[in-house]
């Protein structure tokens, strides 16, 4: 971790999208609740790829298991994979214009949907339908008004600290 | 690859560390998932990390109680005299009901006895109240504000004032979770009421059905049918409502019947549930007698 910056509105942004996945919605939105921490996370690591970093992935993970009540680094290893990827690649989507960053987020929401069903299938839990399809589908359309939120944050962040690097 | 981003980056070379991080973690993932599965040896650690989420469910469900605790302290003067007028007619009901129940209790006994069997004991409860989040989208299940500090354990029965709910999966310090019994992953043994005819009841990952698919085509049930628990397994005690049947199809050419019912539980609107503390001799062991001291909200309570 570099010296001199903050690190705390992007972990309190996690940590807001871990507590959003356990909101109560009403029943007819359940299905389309968009993953939000996956979300958050893919944001803070494309943007700040040095103070949110692997290790993050895992604990917000972790939260997300004990959270949901399911098996203890389920969402773990799926986070940790995909922010591998968007830290290998995070100079590249960074300047993608929306539409692209959207296509790419897709791929990242359907990496982590397809490692959490291989590790149901692995556990013997039985798929529950299309949920984890209208997640993905879900996030990809919101990504946009996520990511305005949140480069909100960012921006507001940034401006304090004067010896901001990437 | 780890090497363009090291070059890129100013941070001190951790993009060469990067994969080699990911493997590691990715061990340590698979290794608690394994050992979680197994499901007794990490439930001491899995309790202590669930105190640190509590925060997060306590602010998530605020919003949940703070709805509750307006409208309980909104309601009108005539609101509250209907209710009490309401609540008041259904005590008359149900103490007329109570009455025949201690002959019918005395009578069950000595015909038990005529028979030799072994005693029913009475089923001991204890009121829990449903926290207001929503847990794993792709599976049935609750939080409860009652756990191991409350006695009670994995497995223990959960019923509403309709029928059964589901049962406790897993137990932390002040919270449990349970699973519904209309999650895919859940099955419970049932008879008919009407004649005994012994079954199980499947669920379906709808909240409101349950399917019956191990019923041969002659088999006697109709629509409207009254499930209840039978006992058998030792999870459920006997005897409490299930469902409804709603619906049977039989499928040309399937040896088995296709059977629909509705859960009497209002699994999707309850807001309290009753865990059922089985007193059955096996389980008589400390935990219940300490239970049976600590337990201040019994289902007796309401009697005067």
């Amino acid at each position: 971790m570099a010296r001199n910056v903050k690190t705390w509105p992007a972990i309190v942004c996690l940590l807001v999208a871990a507590g959003l996945e356990v909101m109560p919605l009403p029943d007819v939105l359940t299905p389309w609740r968009p993953p939000f921490a996956a979300i958050a996370l893919i944001y803070w690591v494309m943007m700040w790829p040095n103070r949110v970093n692997l290790g993050t992935a895992f604990i917000i993970g972790l939260i997300l298991d004990l959270l949901h009540g399911n098996l203890l680094g389920q969402n773990a290893l799926s986070l940790s994979v995909i922010t591998y990827l968007v830290m290998r690649f995070h100079l590249q989507i960074r300047i993608f214009p929306v539409w692209q960053l959207m296509l790419t987020i897709f791929a990242m929401l359907a990496i982590n949907a397809f490692i959490q069903l291989w590790i149901d299938g692995v556990a013997g839990i039985p798929p529950a339908g299309i949920t984890r399809w209208t997640q993905v589908l879900s996030g990809t359309i919101l990504w946009p008004v996520l990511m305005g939120i949140m480069d909100w944050i960012r921006i507001g962040a940034e401006r304090d600290n004067a010896r901001f690097t990437y | 690859m780890a090497f363009t981003s090291a070059k890129h980056e100013t941070g001190p070379s951790r993009g060469t560390s990067a994969g080699l991080r990911l493997i590691v973690i990715a061990i340590v993932c698979i290794l608690l998932m394994f050992f979680d599965h197994q499901n007794q040896h990490l439930v001491s650690a899995r309790q202590g990390m669930s105190l640190m989420v509590q925060p997060i469910v306590f602010l998530v469900s605020s919003p949940g109680r703070l709805g509750s605790w307006l409208s309980d302290s909104f309601t009108t003067r005539r609101q509250l005299e209907q209710e009490n007028r309401k609540l008041r007619r259904k005590m008359l009901e149900m103490s007329a009901d109570t009455q025949q129940m201690e002959t019918l209790k005395t009578e069950n006994v000595r015909l038990r006895a005529l028979l030799d069997s072994t005693a029913k004991l009475d089923d001991r409860v204890l009121i829990a109240e449903i926290v207001k989040v929503d847990m794993n989208p792709f599976r049935q299940s609750i939080l409860i504000n009652k756990g191991s500090a409350d006695n009670l354990t994995i497995g223990e029965a959960l019923i509403d004032a309709d029928g059964v709910v589901g049962q406790i999966t897993r137990n932390q310090q002040h919270t449990s979770e349970a699973l519904l019994i209309t999650d895919l992953n859940h099955a419970l043994p049932v008879e008919v009421l009407r004649n005994r005819l012994r079954t199980i009841a499947v669920g379906t990952g709808e909240v409101e059905r349950l399917s019956l698919p191990y019923l041969p085509r002659n088999a006697d049930i109709t629509v409207g049918d009254i499930l209840v628990t039978s006992g058998l397994g030792g999870t459920f005690p006997a005897g409490y409502p299930v469902a409804t049947i709603s619906e049977v199809r039989s499928a040309p050419g399937q040896p088995f019947l296709e059977i629909d019912a509705n859960p009497s539980a209002m699994l999707n609107r309850i807001r309290e549930v009753l865990v059922i503390i089985p007193e059955t001799p096996e389980s008589t062991g400390n935990t219940t007698e300490q239970a049976a001291v600590d337990t201040t909200e019994n289902a007796t309570e309401p009697a005067d």
